[in-house]
C-alpha cells in the first residue's frame, strides 16, 4: 500500500497542529461556534445527539495492520471501545471528547492517517471497489489513482469551501462495487484500443432528499488529464453550484438544471481554458505511486477444494464469505461485521486488534474496508480457510450471511446522529430476529437492504433492492419501504410501494415482501430480478394485506 | 485609516472604496470601484486618472475584466462569509488566466486568519482582515503549512518538491 514520504507526513502533522490551535482557540473562547464549525468539520468533527462523533478517513478502504490495531487503540483510549464502519469507507467514533480530538489525529498521524475533509463542503474521501487488485474482473487496479486524487483532494486552496461536500468513487471493475453511479463523480477505470488507460467519468449522482444517478460526461478522459478534467469539473461546479439553498447545492442539482450537454460544454470550455496552466500527471509521478501498489509475493499454488468433508457451518461461510480471487489457490474472505444483535457495521477493539493480528498471520498484513460495512481479508491461501475461519468465529466476525438479507447497509440512526428521525438500529435487530434462520435466508439469497435514518440517505436506501427510510410523524417512528433499488452495475432507484408503516411492522412488511417473491420468482431469479420481470404492483398489493393501521 | 496585510506588512490602506462615505472619487489617488458600477460607466472609469481597483462580488466573473486588466493596480474579492468559496476561484483565474500582476485583496467579513493560506494559495497577496481578527496571528497563519499538493504559489507543490528532489 501507499506510504507516506517525509513530504505527506509533514502535511499531516502541521494539519494536526493546525487544528489543536483551532480547538485550542475555540475553547479560550476566541472562536465562535460559528468560526469553528466550518474548521472542525474539515476535521471530520461533528456535534452530536450525545457528544462529539469523529469520522476517519480510510482512503478507498484500505488498511495495513498497524492502522486496524491504532483504531482499536484510539477506540479504547478515547472512546467506548467501538467504532463504527460507513459506507464511505470510513471509521466513525461516536463517543470522543473535543478536547481530546487532537490527540487523536496526531495518533492516527504516527500511523499515516487523517479525518482530513471527511466532513464539511469539500472534497471528501475518495473511495474505492474493496476486491481492488484481486477482482477477476478488473480493468486495472483503481487505487494508485484514488491515492493521486487522495493528494490533489487534500487541501486544495480552490475547492475546500464548495457550495456542497462532494464525493467522488473510483472502480476498476464493471461490476462497480462502490456503487460510483451515486457519487459527485463516478470514474470507471477503461482502456483504449491502444491499451491506454482512462476513465469514463459520471457526474451528478447522488443520494440524499433528491437521489439521482450520475451520468456520463466524458467516454473516455486519458490518465495523464486526471486531475485537470477534475479540477474543470469543480471550478465549474464551484462557480455555479447553488449556495442560497442547501437542499439545491450539491453538483446534481446544477448538472440536473442546465442539463448535461451544456454542463459538458461548460467543463469542456474550462479544460481547453486551464490546460495550459494545469500539466498533466506525467509518467513518473503515476509510475511512482503505482509502485506502491504492486501484488503481494503470492506463492504458486493449485486451487483446491477446501469445504469437502468439512461441517456445514464452514460450508455455509465458505460460500457466502469467501470470493474468488485473481491468483490461483487464494481467495476474499469477508469479516462480517453484520452478526446478528449487533448494530451493522460496528466493530469492537478487541475484534479490531485481533483481526489485525490475523492479517499479518494470512493476508500479508492489510485490511479492507468495504461499502456494504464490513471487512475482507483480500489474499488468504484457500489451505488458511479453514483455520481462519474458526478464527473469525471465535471472535464474533463470522455470520455466513455477506450478500444476504441480514447482510443490511444501515446509518447509526437516531441512537447517534442529531439529523435521524428513526432507531435504525432497533429496526435492524427486529430484521435479524425475523430473519435468524439460516435456511430461510439463504433460500431468499441475495437481496440487499439499505436502510437509512432520515432523507439524508446516508444508509443509501434508494438503492436498496429493499429500501427503508425513517420519517417522522407527529413524533412517532415510521419507516417509508421502497423496493427496486440498485447498484453494482446497474443503478437504479427504488420505488416507493405506498403509506409508511410504523416501527414495529417493519419486518413482518418486509417479510410479506419477500413472500411475493418467493411465490413469483422463476428458476434461479434473485429478488431485484423477479422485481424487474413483476413491476412493484404484486409487490405493494401484498404488503399491506394483513393490516390497516398504515397512514 | 484602515490597516490592511499587504505582502507580509502591516500599513494603512492608501486605497479608497467608490460610494462610501466621505470619499471624494475624483480627488482619490487610488480608488476602488464596484465591478457593477465599472461595467456600467465602463468609458468614465476607463478616462480615471488615477490607480483604478475594481472590486468583485462572489457572482462575478472574474474573465470580464480580460480587456482592462492591465490598467488595473488592484482586484479585491469579496468573502462576505467564511464559507463562501467563489473568490478563490477568481483569484485563480485572474492569476493563472488574466496573468493579473497588481495587488490582490481578499476583503469582507470572511477574511479570518484560518483561511489565508488557501487564499494566499489562489494568489491573494493582501488581506482586509475581518473585524477582531489578529494581525501578528494572521501574519503567523501565512505560514502554517510549508508543504502543499496542489502547483499554487507561495508554496511549491509537494510534486515539485517530489520530483526535483529525485531528479
Amino acid at each position: 500500500m501507499y506510504q507516506y514520504d517525509q513530504l505527506d507526513q509533514a502535511f499531516v502533522d502541521q494539519r494536526v497542529s493546525e487544528f489543536r490551535d483551532q480547538t485550542r482557540r475555540f475553547l479560550a473562547g476566541e472562536l465562535s461556534e460559528d468560526e469553528f464549525k466550518l474548521l472542525r468539520l474539515r476535521n471530520g468533527l461533528y456535534i452530536q445527539r450525545h457528544a462529539p462523533m469523529l469520522r476517519i478517513a480510510i482512503p478507498y478502504g484500505l488498511l495495513a495492520s498497524r492502522q486496524l490495531r491504532k483504531l482499536g487503540e484510539i477506540a479504547r483510549r478515547y472512546d467506548r471501545s467501538f467504532g463504527h464502519f460507513t459506507t464511505r469507507q470510513n471509521l466513525q467514533l461516536n463517543w470522543p471528547k473535543l478536547e481530546d480530538v487532537p490527540d487523536i489525529l496526531e495518533q492516527l498521524a504516527t500511523v499515516q492517517m487523517h479525518a482530513i475533509q471527511t466532513s464539511g463542503n469539500c472534497i471528501r474521501n475518495v473511495t474505492a471497489d474493496h476486491m481492488a487488485g484481486i477482482a477477476e474482473d478488473e480493468v486495472d487496479d483503481p487505487r494508485p489513482y484514488c491515492e493521486i486524487i487522495r493528494q490533489w483532494a487534500n487541501l486544495h486552496p480552490e475547492f475546500t469551501y464548495l457550495p456542497r461536500k462532494f464525493k467522488i468513487a473510483v472502480t476498476g471493475s464493471p461490476a462497480d462495487r462502490a456503487a460510483s453511479e451515486v457519487h459527485d463523480i463516478g470514474l470507471h477505470l477503461r482502456r483504449d484500443k491502444q491499451g491506454n488507460i482512462g476513465f469514463q467519468v459520471f457526474v451528478g449522482g447522488g443520494l440524499g432528499r433528491t437521489p439521482m444517478i450520475g451520468q456520463v460526461i466524458r467516454e473516455f478522459l486519458p490518465l495523464p488529464d486526471l486531475l485537470s478534467y477534475l479540477d474543470a469539473i469543480l471550478r465549474v461546479y464551484n462557480r455555479y453550484g447553488r449556495r442560497d439553498n442547501i437542499h439545491k447545492a450539491r453538483i446534481k442539482i446544477l448538472v440536473k438544471s442546465v442539463g448535461i450537454a451544456r454542463f459538458r460544454d461548460q467543463v469542456e470550455t474550462e479544460w481547453q481554458a486551464a490546460r495550459d496552466i494545469a500539466p498533466g500527471l506525467e509518467a513518473s509521478q503515476v509510475e511512482r505511486v503505482r509502485s506502491f501498489f504492486q501484488p503481494p509475493a503470492y506463492e504458486l499454488l493449485q486451487n483446491i477444494d477446501v469445504a469437502a468433508g468439512r461441517e456445514p457451518e464452514f460450508q455455509a461461510w465458505y460460500r457466502y464469505n469467501t470470493r474468488p480471487h485473481r491468483v490461483a489457490g487464494y481467495r476474499a474472505a469477508f469479516i462480517s461485521l453484520k452478526a446478528h444483535g449487533q448494530n451493522p457495521g460496528d466493530m469492537s477493539s478487541g475484534q479490531m486488534e485481533a483481526v489485525a493480528a490475523l492479517a499479518d498471520r494470512v493476508s500479508f498484513g492489510l485490511i479492507r474496508v468495504t461499502h456494504s460495512q464490513n471487512l475482507l481479508l483480500g489474499d488468504v491461501r484457500q489451505s488458511d480457510l479453514y483455520a481462519v475461519w474458526k478464527e473469525l468465529r471465535g471472535l464474533g466476525l463470522a455470520m455466513p450471511n455477506i450478500g444476504t438479507l441480514t447482510d443490511m447497509i444501515a446509518c447509526p440512526g437516531l441512537d447517534f446522529c442529531s439529523l435521524a428521525n428513526a432507531g435504525t438500529l432497533n429496526v435492524a435487530k427486529q430484521i435479524q430476529e425475523q430473519f435468524d434462520d439460516l435456511d430461510y435466508l439463504y433460500d431468499l439469497g441475495d437481496i440487499e437492504i439499505k436502510m437509512s435514518g432520515c432523507m439524508n440517505a446516508c444508509g443509501h436506501h434508494h438503492v436498496g433492492h429493499i429500501g427503508i427510510l425513517g420519517v417522522d410523524k407527529h413524533g412517532e417512528e415510521w419507516y417509508q419501504i421502497t423496493l427496486g433499488g440498485s447498484v453494482n452495475g446497474f443503478t437504479a432507484l427504488g420505488e416507493v410501494i405506498g403509506p409508511s408503516v410504523p416501527q414495529a411492522e417493519v419486518a413482518s412488511t418486509i417479510e410479506r415482501i419477500v413472500e411475493v417473491y418467493r411465490a413469483e420468482r422463476e428458476d434461479g431469479e434473485r429478488f431485484i430480478e423477479t422485481f424487474r420481470r413483476i413491476g412493484v404492483k404484486p409487490f405493494k398489493e401484498r404488503a399491506y394485506a394483513t393490516h390497516s393501521q398504515a397512514a | 485609516m484602515r490597516r490592511i496585510l499587504r505582502r507580509r506588512e502591516v500599513v494603512e490602506d492608501d486605497w479608497r472604496l467608490a460610494g462610501e462615505e466621505g470619499v471624494d472619487e475624483a480627488g482619490s489617488p487610488a480608488l476602488i470601484v464596484p465591478f457593477a458600477d465599472f461595467r456600467t460607466h465602463i468609458a468614465k472609469w476607463r478616462a480615471y486618472p488615477g490607480r483604478l481597483g475594481v472590486r468583485l462580488s462572489p457572482a462575478d466573473a472574474a474573465e470580464d475584466l480580460a480587456e482592462d486588466i492591465q490598467r488595473l493596480s488592484l482586484v479585491a474579492a469579496e468573502f462576505p462569509t467564511a464559507g463562501e468559496g467563489r473568490g478563490y476561484t477568481q483569484g485563480r483565474l485572474l492569476r493563472s488566466r488574466l496573468q493579473f500582476k497588481g495587488e490582490l485583496r481578499a476583503v469582507g467579513a470572511g477574511v479570518k486568519q484560518d483561511l489565508l493560506f488557501i487564499m494566499a494559495r489562489c494568489g491573494f497577496d493582501s488581506f482586509e482582515l475581518a473585524a477582531g481578527q489578529k494581525v501578528e496571528e494572521a501574519l503567523k497563519a501565512l505560514d502554517r503549512y510549508s508543504v502543499a499538493y496542489q502547483p499554487a504559489e507561495p508554496v511549491p507543490s509537494i510534486r515539485q518538491q517530489r520530483y526535483s528532489a529525485a531528479g
